[in-house]
């Protein structure tokens, strides 16, 4: 299987994801922000950081960048595009997937884990997955999701919400919730779900000796679904 | 501008320094000139107070690569591979705007770290606040933790330790200093020494602005009532152009271009340049109007003494400049051919077809001021009889309660979890334990780190406190089953110019010196921060020792936390009651004279390579060293990260609970151990005349004393957990 992680300036997990990726078996291209074409691929992470300094608003001017007019065609085509932390940023910015990124509530940058319920199985991202709660790693300042009214209907109509934050037995309550995201959310889908954004990082969870190991379970499953 | 000796003086100059200048000239310096001259013999800059002293510290060991002198120490840990670190302290700024000067701090150390073709790894803090009744304290604290924070994050190094203090001695001078570790292949290191004649001087990073002027003198004296009118002399960081530079830097570093390569820190452009051509024993011409600048009409006394962030100077192999450019401008950043070097061993500076300086470097290096400042030795103080009536009625596990929640020992999560610790994905051991841990990536092998500052005990003795210090770095590596290689230290004192506080300094950096002797642990690096002083009052003096060790084979590194019900915790070192300067003293007592305890430096060594053995044979399951708050404390806090208790035992000797429980002996560590282990264990502690005593076995979740003295641990727990965020929410 292909993918390929994005670097943009500023980016910090680009490194971490490549690591992550060839781990579970990937064969992964570093692709360059200012580059026109993706490679031929089955998959595109836009990784964690702070892409252009979080200037402006995060992840605003990354989803200018131009590489990402591809990364839009090759989303709207079907192709698989996943967005951690900032990248989740830049995936709303360029409206792939509904809704804002706001600061957190406590306005303060929160690194620890997390414990995350997965809420929609039917996609190629958890299909078979064999754990509904995941222990995952977040390290963000703005984490916060946030929508409207409307847009959190057609969120839940359409079964977009991926992951929620919860509690290690799977509890959604307020407080599991590390950041103040609207109904703990955590990871959300485009409507067709080929396009997931969410805040945890699973690429820092895929090994013992790290601060847990259910990255694996998550990279394990993404590649047997895409074979 | 005619300068004269007033303006000299409001340079920070003293009246004999500027005749000096005057004589070595032989005439008198323009204002560029006399800028220069400021900035480099300034305190910060010129070690004038401090380099007698520093010269006797032991810098060299089998696996040190390059000591003092260089922008950060280099040590070897075997397959090509090399670790480059350093400390430095942050602290004038950091008082005048928290956040922009702990940010600061922080991209300092990293670029000395990179400078020397080296990826950042971790980073590490010592930060140090007044009390926490005092009302600037809350917010200093909020601004430097997101300030290093808001930097390390967004370069991508975790922050894996840290140390933070309270102590009214900071009220108007906290310190903030940062250390950073980065991974180099041995033979991949840069050095700032030029080489060559008419080489291209190139200036890259970002563009110089007006920040930051005199930065470097602002840190070279004590505050006074007008230190607002300061903020100015802060530099503002900017941290998503040092991670460009830093990416930029490398790719640049991964050829063969570079002959020296210097980052502009204190003093900027001034001391990076003079820096080079001294070493190189070289000269520099420098064309100011080639320098990148952010504002108009800079003038060349501001573009030599900015200290705008995120610039680099480098001397480039001839023709290799077109090669270069490409890189950085990739990386959208400044890149500019601003000089050469020459054979006049002179720092020639041009603006505007002027020459606006020509200084000869020794006059600004070698003949820099050196004074051999008049220092106090400290008396020993004498024991304090501990009065029976003051103790007999505590209740142990009430006292162990206040202690655990008191801010000197309490749990810092709300401040590390700020931090971002994880990424890069090598960190096995994350803050809150005695090192922080990551692996070398891609190898077995892992990098230990810690920072420790015992200024209580260096106020009330330095000389013993000196060598405290170095030994509880030593302890605290090697209680992650790491073996200690070299040290790095951040001096922060008050006025050089006090005798006392010179004293503190001088004494300090010998018992260091013999520690670190003593140990093997040798000094590879560092920075001294006097002036840490407000009008007349000094801070307690604190020296931050950062030790680094190897961990060979990672599966073996030791955690704290205990790891199963029934076995065994012993402690090893003995106890002998010492309560002077314990945390118990000060805050259930409420004595501040007295000794701090004894360090016997056979028994630490003894002790520690003792433990290494053990852990190395397998036997040990987790393990901490005792310090701040004695054997309860630490016990407590194994239980506090592992939900598991204790059953602790009387002591056999020293009939006193308190004494013994609380006292703050040195060369001690709690280690857990297996039923089946135990023989082997006693065996091998025995052998080595390493004394031990058993503490009890490890239950579900208590702490027990007996029927009336006991208490859960996640009561224990809310104690340590709770003090900081409260303080902080209110």
């Amino acid at each position: 299987m292909k993918s390929a992680v994005i670097t943009f300036p500023g980016s910090n997990c680009d490194r971490d994801m490549d690591v992550a990726l060839k781990k579970f078996g990937f064969s992964n291209k570093m692709v360059w922000h200012q580059d026109v074409e993706l490679p031929k691929t089955d998959l595109v992470v836009l990784p964690g950081g702070f892409s252009y300094g979080d200037y402006l608003r995060c992840g605003s001017m990354a989803s200018k960048s131009k590489i990402m007019q591809s990364v839009i065609n090759f989303a709207n085509s079907g192709g698989m595009v996943m967005g951690i932390c900032n990248g989740f940023q830049i995936l709303v910015e360029t409206g792939l997937v509904p809704g804002v990124l706001l600061r957190n509530k406590y306005l303060e940058f929160i690194c620890k884990n997390v414990f995350v319920k997965i809420s929609n199985k039917n996609n190629s991202y958890f299909k078979n997955i064999n754990k509904n709660i995941l222990e995952l790693h977040i390290a963000h300042n703005e984490g916060n999701y946030f929508c409207t009214k409307d847009q959190l209907k057609e969120i839940e109509d359409n079964s977009q919400i991926a992951i929620n934050y919860c509690d290690p037995e799977g509890k959604i309550e307020e407080p599991f919730n590390p950041n103040g995201s609207i109904k703990n959310i955590a990871g959300i889908f485009n409507k067709e779900k080929n396009v997931l954004g969410m805040m945890p990082h699973p690429e820092r969870m895929i090994d013992p000796s790290l601060s847990g190991d259910d990255g694996s379970i998550f990279f394990k499953n993404l590649i047997n679904n895409l074979k | 501008m005619i300068i004269n000796e007033k303006i000299a003086i409001d340079h920070g100059l003293k009246k004999e320094e500027y005749q000096k200048i005057c004589e070595l000239l032989k005439r008198t310096p323009n204002i560029t000139e006399l800028g220069i001259f400021s900035a480099m013999w300034n305190e910060h800059c010129s070690y004038k107070s401090s380099r007698l002293h520093l010269k006797k510290l032991p810098t060299k060991g089998k696996q040190v690569i390059q000591g003092p002198g260089e922008n950060a120490g280099v040590i070897d840990i075997g397959d090509n591979d090399a670790i480059v670190f350093k400390i430095e302290s942050h602290n004038h700024p950091s008082f005048i705007e928290p956040y922009q000067g702990a940010a600061t701090g922080v991209g300092g150390i990293m670029r000395d770290v990179f400078t020397m073709g080296a990826r950042p790894i971790a980073n590490l803090n010592s930060i140090h606040f007044g009390s926490t009744q005092h009302k600037k304290t809350k917010n200093l604290l909020r601004g430097v933790v997101h300030g290093i924070g808001g930097y390390g994050n967004c370069m991508g190094v975790p922050t894996i330790a840290g140390q933070t203090s309270f102590d009214s001695s900071y009220n108007g001078n906290i310190l903030v200093n940062a250390m950073t570790l980065g991974l180099v292949k041995k033979d991949k290191i840069f050095y700032s020494k030029a080489a060559g004649l008419n080489k291209p001087v190139i200036y890259v990073g970002s563009k110089t602005g007006r920040d930051g002027i005199h930065g470097a003198s602002m840190a070279s004296a004590s505050f006074d009532d007008k230190i607002e009118e300061k903020k100015p002399t802060v530099q503002v960081g900017d941290p998503f152009t040092e991670k460009l530079l830093l990416e930029a830097c490398l790719e640049l570093m991964s050829g063969d271009s570079i002959i020296a390569i210097q980052d502009m820190g204190a003093a900027g452009l001034t001391s990076s340049s003079i820096e080079m051509a001294s070493k190189g024993n070289l000269g520099i011409e420098i064309n100011l109007n080639k320098v990148p600048c952010r504002e108009t009409k800079m003038t060349p006394y501001e573009i030599m003494l900015s200290e705008s962030q995120e610039r680099m100077l480098i001397v480039l192999e001839n023709g290799k400049e077109e090669m270069a450019k490409k890189i950085f401008d990739k990386w959208n950043l400044d890149f500019a051919v601003i000089g050469k070097t020459t054979k006049s061993k002179k720092i020639e500076l041009y603006f505007d077809n002027k020459r606006v300086a020509d200084i000869p470097v020794n006059t600004l290096v070698e003949n820099s001021p050196m004074y051999d400042r008049k220092w106090k030795k400290a008396k020993l103080p004498k024991k304090n009889k501990i009065k029976k009536e003051d103790i007999n009625n505590l209740k142990i596990i009430d006292v162990l309660k206040k202690i655990l929640a008191n801010p000197n020992i309490c749990s810092k999560e709300w401040i590390w979890s700020q931090y971002d610790h994880t990424v890069m994905g090598d960190t096995i051991q994350k803050p809150g334990g005695d090192s922080g841990v990551v692996r070398v990536h891609g190898t077995n092998k892992a990098v230990a780190a810690s920072v420790d500052s015992s200024a209580v005990y260096c106020w009330a003795h330095p000389l013993t406190g000196g060598k405290q210090v170095v030994c509880e770095s030593f302890r605290n590596l090697i209680s992650v089953g790491a073996k200690p290689i070299a040290i790095t230290n951040c001096l922060n004192f008050g006025s050089p110019e006090n005798e006392e506080n010179m004293g503190e300094f001088v004494e300090c950096v010998q018992g260091i010196g013999e520690a670190s002797s003593y140990l093997k642990f040798p000094i590879v690096s560092g920075n001294v921060s006097f002036y840490n002083q407000t009008k007349d009052q000094g801070i307690k003096p604190t020296p931050s020792i950062g030790g680094v060790g190897l961990i060979k084979d990672y599966s073996k590194m030791i955690t704290m936390d205990f790891k199963e019900v029934n076995n065994i915790v012993l402690v090893i070192g003995k106890t002998e009651g010492h309560i002077d300067q314990s945390l118990f003293a000060r805050v259930i007592l409420d004595e501040k004279n007295g000794p701090p305890p004894e360090i016997n430096l056979f028994n630490e060594k003894n002790n520690g390579e003792t433990l290494l053995k053990l852990i190395d044979s397998n036997l040990i399951k987790s393990a901490h060293d005792v310090s701040l708050g004695g054997i309860i404390t630490a016990v407590s806090k194994m239980c506090i990260k592992s939900n598991k208790g204790i059953n602790l035992k009387k002591p056999k000797y020293l009939i006193n609970e308190i004494e013994y429980f609380f006292a703050e002996d040195q060369g001690r560590y709690i280690i857990e151990i297996s039923k089946k282990d135990q023989k082997k264990v006693i065996d091998i502690l025995d052998k080595n005349a390493v004394h031990y005593d058993e503490l009890g076995t490890i239950n579900e979740n208590m702490l027990f004393l007996s029927q009336k003295s006991k208490v859960t641990i996640d009561e224990l727990k809310s104690s340590n957990t709770n003090w900081l965020i409260k303080y902080m929410s209110k």
